[in-house]
C-alpha cells in the first residue's frame, strides 16, 4: 500500500561483514569516546563545601509574612487552602481581640495554620491567590523527618520571625 | 644455593608479596577514580588527599563486616573457595623477571623469584588453577545463582584458554623456549615480540580479559543476571578476597603481557644508557620501565571496563570458538610459513 504521508522508509538488516563482526574498529571507536571524556571537566559539585546556585524562582518552604509594623499579614480568608491543587492548606479563622491590634493586622486572623508538606507540590498557586501577601515560597527546602505527623508544618514553623528580635 | 643468593631470594620474595598487594589495593581505588574520569566525575575524594586512603578504609570495612556462613553452604569449602583463589592469584608473580640482574659487591642478583624452564607454563597452570576458587566457592555456596556463576567462569576459562594457549604457541615458535627470562632477554632494546606476533598479541589479550572476568567477559559475576555471581553468598573478608584475587590477577596478566609481547624490561638505547650510567642504574630504570608497562595495560584493562557492555553469553562462546580459536591456529600457520621464509631468505 502507498505511504499516505510519503514519509515512510524501509529499513533493511544488513548482515555485518568480518570487520564489524570481529568488533575490534568499533570497540577502538568506543575506545577513543571514553577518552574524551577522560579529559572533560567534571560536572561533580561538591556539595557541602560547594552549592550549586538556585534559580531566582525557587520555590521552597512556605513563610506567613509580617507588615512594616511586625503584624501577622494573613486574614484567615481562605483563598489559598481553595486554591491548593494539593489540598494541603487548613486554618482555623479566629476574631482579634481588643488588644491584640499590635499582633494581627486585620479583624480576623488564623488562630491555627497548617500545611502538610507531605502532600504540598510547591505549586505556588497559595502565594498567588493570597489577596494580603502573606504568603510566600521564599523559604529553603523542607527537611527530612522521621513521622508523617512532623510533616505537617503549623504556625511555629511559617510565621517570619518577629521583627525587632 | 648460596647464604647471600637465599637470602636475597627471600627479601625478593616478600617485595614481590607486597608490591602486588598494593598495586592490587590501589588498583581498587584506581578503577574508582578511573571510571569517575571516564563518566565526568571527581571520584572517591573524602579520605585523605585526593581518597587516597580510600583503600584503607575499603578493606578496613571488609574486615569488620559481620562474618555470615549461609546454613546450607558447605563450611569446609565456603571457606577454601576464596583461599584458593587469592592463593593462586598470588603465586604467579613468581616467575616475572622483573629486571635484569644488578650486582652488589662481587654477587649477582637475579631479579626474578626463581627461572623455571617452564615458566610460561607454569602461568598457565596457575591461572587455570585459579577457576577452582570460583568453582569451589560458587558450589559451596549452595546457592543457584552462585553455580550458575561458577559454571559460566568454569566454561568460560575453559574455552578461552584454547585460544589463549593457541596464540602463546605462535610466540613459543619464534622464542624456542619457555622460560620468561629467556624470552624477556631476546626481546633486547626494542626487538620486542609485538613486532613480530601482532595477531598473536590481541588473541593473547582479549583472552587475558576473559581469563581475568573483567568487563566484556565478566559473566561470571554480572549483577544484572546473576546478583552478585559465585560470591552472592560471600560477606566481610572472604568476599573481599575474591575482588582482591581479581585485581591481583589483573597485575599478573599485565605483567605478563608486558613481558611476552611488550619487552618486559626492555626499552630502546639500554645499551646507550648501561654505557653512560652503569649497569646497575640501568637495570633499575629497567624495572621501572616494566612497572610503567604494566601499569599501561592495566589503565588500559579499566579503559576497557568502562567503554564495552558485557557480552552476551552465546556471543561470548561463538567469540571464543568460532573466531578466536581459527584465527590462533591460522596465526601459528603464518608464523610457521613467515618463519621459514625469512630463514631460507637468509634473516
Ligand atoms: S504551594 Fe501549591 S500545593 Fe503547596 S500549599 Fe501552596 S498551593 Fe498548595
Ligand atoms: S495566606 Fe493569604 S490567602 Fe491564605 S488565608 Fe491568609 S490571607 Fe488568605
Amino acid at each position: 500500500m502507498e505511504s499516505l504521508s510519503n514519509k515512510k522508509k524501509v529499513l533493511e538488516v544488513k548482515p555485518l561483514n568480518f570487520l564489524e563482526r570481529a568488533y575490534l574498529p568499533a570497540i577502538a571507536g568506543g575506545l577513543a569516546t571514553t577518552m574524551k571524556h577522560f579529559f572533560k571537566k567534571p560536572v561533580t559539585i561538591s556539595y557541602p563545601e560547594e552549592k550549586r546556585e538556585y534559580s531566582e524562582n525557587f520555590r521552597g518552604m512556605h513563610s506567613l509574612k509580617r507588615d512594616e509594623n511586625g503584624k501577622e499579614r494573613c486574614t484567615a480568608c481562605g483563598l489559598c487552602a481553595l486554591s491548593c491543587p494539593a489540598e494541603a492548606i487548613t486554618m482555623t479563622a479566629a476574631e482579634r481581640q481588643p488588644g491584640e491590634e499590635h499582633l494581627y493586622r486585620e479583624e480576623k486572623y488564623a488562630a491555627v495554620y497548617e500545611i502538610n508538606m507531605l502532600r504540598c507540590i510547591f505549586c505556588g498557586l497559595c502565594e498567588e491567590a493570597c489577596p494580603k501577601e502573606a504568603i510566600y515560597l521564599d523559604g529553603d527546602h523542607v527537611p527530612a523527618d522521621y513521622l508523617r505527623k512532623d510533616f505537617i508544618y503549623g504556625k511555629d514553623k511559617l510565621v517570619e520571625a518577629p521583627l525587632n528580635q | 644455593m648460596e647464604t647471600a643468593d637465599l637470602i636475597f631470594r627471600i627479601v625478593l620474595i616478600v617485595i614481590v608479596f607486597a608490591i602486588s598487594l598494593v598495586v592490587a589495593m590501589y588498583s581498587t581505588y584506581a578503577e574508582r577514580k578511573v571510571a569517575a574520569f571516564f563518566q565526568d566525575r571527581i571520584g572517591p575524594n573524602r579520605a585523605g588527599p585526593w581518597g587516597i586512603l580510600q583503600p584503607l578504609a575499603d578493606g578496613g570495612k571488609m574486615f569488620l563486616k559481620e562474618e555470615i556462613i549461609p546454613t546450607n553452604a558447605t563450611g569446609f569449602l565456603f571457606i577454601v573457595g576464596p583461599s584458593l583463589a587469592i592463593l593462586t592469584a598470588c603465586i604467579g608473580s613468581a616467575v616475572i623477571p622483573w629486571g635484569k640482574a644488578i650486582s652488589i659487591g662481587s654477587h649477582t642478583f637475579d631479579l626474578q623469584v626463581t627461572d623455571i624452564n617452564v615458566g610460561v607454563l607454569y602461568i598457565f597452570g596457575v591461572v587455570s588453577l585459579g577457576v577452582y576458587g570460583v568453582m569451589i566457592g560458587g558450589w559451596a555456596s549452595n546457592n543457584k545463582y552462585s553455580l550458575l556463576g561458577a559454571i559460566r567462569a568454569a566454561s568460560q576459562n575453559i574455552s578461552y584458554e584454547i585460544s589463549m594457549g593457541l596464540s602463546i604457541i605462535a610466540l613459543l615458535m619464534l622464542t624456542g623456549t619457555l622460560s620468561l627470562k629467556e624470552i624477556a632477554e631476546q626481546q633486547h632494546s626494542w626487538h620486542w615480540n609485538i613486532i613480530r606476533q601482532p595477531l598473536g598479541f590481541i588473541l593473547f589479550i582479549v583472552c587475558a580479559f576473559a581469563e581475568t572476568n573483567r568487563t566484556p567477559f565478566d559473566l561470571p559475576e554480572c549483577e544484572t543476571e546473576l546478583v552478585g555471581g559465585y560470591h552472592t553468598e560471600y560477606s566481610s573478608m572472604k568476599l573481599g578476597f575474591y575482588l582482591f584475587a581479581e585485581y591481583i590477577n589483573m597485575f599478573i596478566s599485565s605483567a605478563v603481557m608486558a613481558t611476552l609481547y611488550w619487552g618486559g624490561y626492555n626499552y630502546p638505547f639500554m645499551d646507550d644508557v648501561a654505557a653512560s650510567l652503569g649497569a646497575n642504574p640501568a637495570a633499575i630504570i629497567g624495572v621501572v620501565v616494566l612497572f610503567a608497562k604494566i601499569f599501561l595495560f592495566i589503565f588500559f584493562f579499566m579503559w576497557v571496563r568502562w567503554t564495552i557492555p558485557r557480552f552476551r553469553y552465546d556471543q561470548l562462546m561463538d567469540l571464543g570458538w568460532k573466531i578466536l580459536i581459527p584465527l590462533a591456529i591460522a596465526n601459528i600457520v603464518l608464523t610457521g610459513i613467515g618463519s621459514t621464509l625469512l630463514t631460507h631468505l637468509g634473516y
